[in-house]
């Protein structure tokens, strides 16, 4: 099942936001407001300062221009301006995603609308992150108690073939997951104490095995 | 950075080491004089010599895993009827270089019943850059004759200073030069002062005369990202290409592998403590692999093996790996086989 994407949650945080802030704030009927329209954050916005509150959209890269009354120009909106601001704010959202994939989607699962630039860094970073400190743990003696590290047989991961699990391991006497294996190298070739299914030193060390090979087929249950 | 030694500074230390380590009687009865004193001989006498190699010990307080494995080999090789001629010690004794490390190598290598030949690795050398090594072992670049041979022992695991700068302390240093896929590694060298040496060396050795050299890294490319490599190997290799019957034996890469490059045939050998996978590009198509080791086995993949000089000055390469049946490599084959019939190894497994 797919996700919602990144921005959309993240407008909605930013609407639920401004509505409870200005409810909570003031909790008496606002204007209608309208968009202004919108341009690059790295644009100057001209000619919007009197009537209107300026908004940076969730690609980071996009700044919109509301307008709004007088009283709701500076500081807490009241809630049923932010909901209007928010509402615009989706639009002007809608347009740019439609303004920056003029060709015909290619990515079918987000309802046609490809991946911004800022979704695409974010995964990227965070995908990154974690596979770097499974990099730390797999190079580090510390899952054992004598010295030796998963890389030292397994340079650049190499040789711990995770496409071809779950396989019934013969050893083991089960069907047996990576975890499984490397609870079992941690134990004996690193005498060292296994880990939990839950411990963040296992995910990590399953991801960065997992990033090593990839590239491979799965084909689960080859010997 | 790499050791620059003249000549002379090489004959001073060599001398000095061999005082120290006792290497005179070490080498006593392989014809040691000098590198100058190799003369034309006759043919090589047939004889065979052992190798024990990359027992990667940590003290054994730390880890009795590899102590096992090199003490289950020492057994191995003393058991062999009749004794080798020598047996070589390919290099990474020490995980770590430490002291601690390298003494307790030198006294399970006291108990090899035959005369020892050792040389240097990386994991020896740099965390005091090869001090405590010398002191027990004595030159780290030296050769000798034996039988009609022409024995030529390299540090080739020289690579050029970059810990310097980011003022990386000697373990620091040590654990960057022992991870193996260290992206901020450097290449292996042989480096310009011991190919100088080796010129000279073998200036004095007929071309007829058949060598063998020693080497820790595999003195041709093969993988860089896990310094399977060794960066001037064409230069070395120029070096030798005159003589007619060159082999190399090198350490480090832990795994069965043959390579012919002109006429010079190479030989890796195994480890003590643990198999490497085959990388995945770069393997000679000489290579017979070995399978995939057993994680479950200790000793699979592992072992030690044989060189048997040939009276022609060629060798047959054998491989013991604990379990398994042995491998050979003949001189023969590897001497006439045609390359291009060869398989690329990379279609006939196994799969890492």
């Amino acid at each position: 099942m797919r996700k919602k994407s990144a921005p959309f949650t993240l407008l909605a945080m930013l609407a639920v936001g401004l509505i409870a802030f200005s409810f909570a704030a003031f909790g008496n009927p606002s204007p209608e407001v309208k968009s202004l329209g919108s341009v690059p954050c790295g644009e100057e916005m001209r000619g919007v300062a009197s009537e209107g509150r300026v908004f940076k959209l969730c690609d980071g890269e996009t700044k919109v221009a509301v307008q709004v009354a007088d009283s709701e120009r500076t500081g807490r909106m009241s809630r049923e301006a932010a909901q209007q601001v928010a509402a615009r704010l989706m639009e002007e959202w809608a347009k740019m995603k439609q303004a920056k994939s003029p060709e015909a989607p290619i990515v079918l699962a987000h309802k046609g609308e490809p991946h911004t630039r800022r979704e695409m860094r974010t995964w990227d970073t965070e995908l990154d992150g974690a596979v770097k400190e499974g990099y730390r743990i797999f190079h580090d003696s510390s899952l054992g108690t004598n010295g030796i590290s998963c890389d030292m047989c397994h340079p650049d991961g190499k040789d711990t073939h995770p496409y071809t699990y779950p396989k019934f391991q013969t050893q083991l006497k089960k069907v047996a997951l990576l975890r499984d294996m490397i609870n079992w190298c941690i134990e004996n070739p690193l005498e060292g104490q296994k880990l939990s299914d839950e411990d963040s030193k296992m995910k990590a060390v399953e991801m960065y095995i997992l990033w090593s090979n990839k590239g491979e087929v799965a084909v689960p249950g080859k010997h | 950075m790499e050791r620059k030694f003249s000549r002379r500074e090489f004959l001073e230390v060599s001398a000095q080491g061999a005082a120290a380590a006792g290497l005179a009687s070490l080498l006593d009865g392989f014809g040691w004089s000098g590198p100058q004193s190799a003369e034309a001989g006759p043919e090589a006498q047939p004889f065979t010599f052992a190798y024990i190699s990359d027992a990667h010990l940590y003290e054994k307080k730390l880890n009795k895993r590899f102590v096992r494995s090199i003490e289950k080999t020492v057994a191995d090789v003393n058991a062999l009827d009749p004794q080798p001629d020598f047996v070589l010690f390919g290099g990474d004794l020490a995980q770590l270089g430490q002291k601690g490390e390298l003494d307790l190598g030198k006294e399970i290598l006291d108990g090899v019943r035959a005369k020892r030949v050792m040389m240097v690795g990386e994991h020896d050398w740099y965390l005091d850059m090869g001090e405590h090594w010398r002191e027990l072992f004595g030159p780290d670049t030296y050769s000798f004759d034996h039988k009609g041979i022409h024995c030529v022992v390299l540090n080739s695991v020289i690579v050029e200073d970059y810990w310097t700068a980011p003022k990386l302390s000697p373990m620091e240093r040590m654990k960057a030069m022992a991870q193996l896929d260290n992206p901020n590694g450097r290449p292996f060298t042989v480096g310009e002062a011991q190919r100088e040496w080796l010129n000279k060396d073998l200036s004095a050795v007929p071309l007829e005369r058949p060598i063998i050299v020693f080497s820790h890294s595999p003195l041709y490319k093969y993988y860089k990202n896990w310094n399977f490599w060794t960066d001037d190997a064409e230069q070395v290799q120029a070096i030798l290409a005159p003589f007619q019957r060159v082999t190399v034996v090198h350490a480090h890469t832990h795994q069965v592998l043959t390579n012919r490059i002109g006429t010079i045939r190479f030989h890796g050998v195994l480890s003590t403590a643990w198999p490497w996978p085959y990388a995945h590009k770069g393997l000679p198509r000489f290579t017979a692999q070995q399978d995939r080791a057993d994680p479950f086995d200790q000793f699979d993949g592992c072992g030690w093996g044989t060189v048997e000089v040939l009276a022609n000055g060629g060798v047959n390469k054998n491989y013991n790996l604990w379990g398994r049946k042995p491998t050979k490599v003949s001189y023969e084959w590897l001497s006439t086989v045609n390359e291009a019939t060869l398989p690329d190894p990379y279609e006939v497994g196994p799969h890492y």
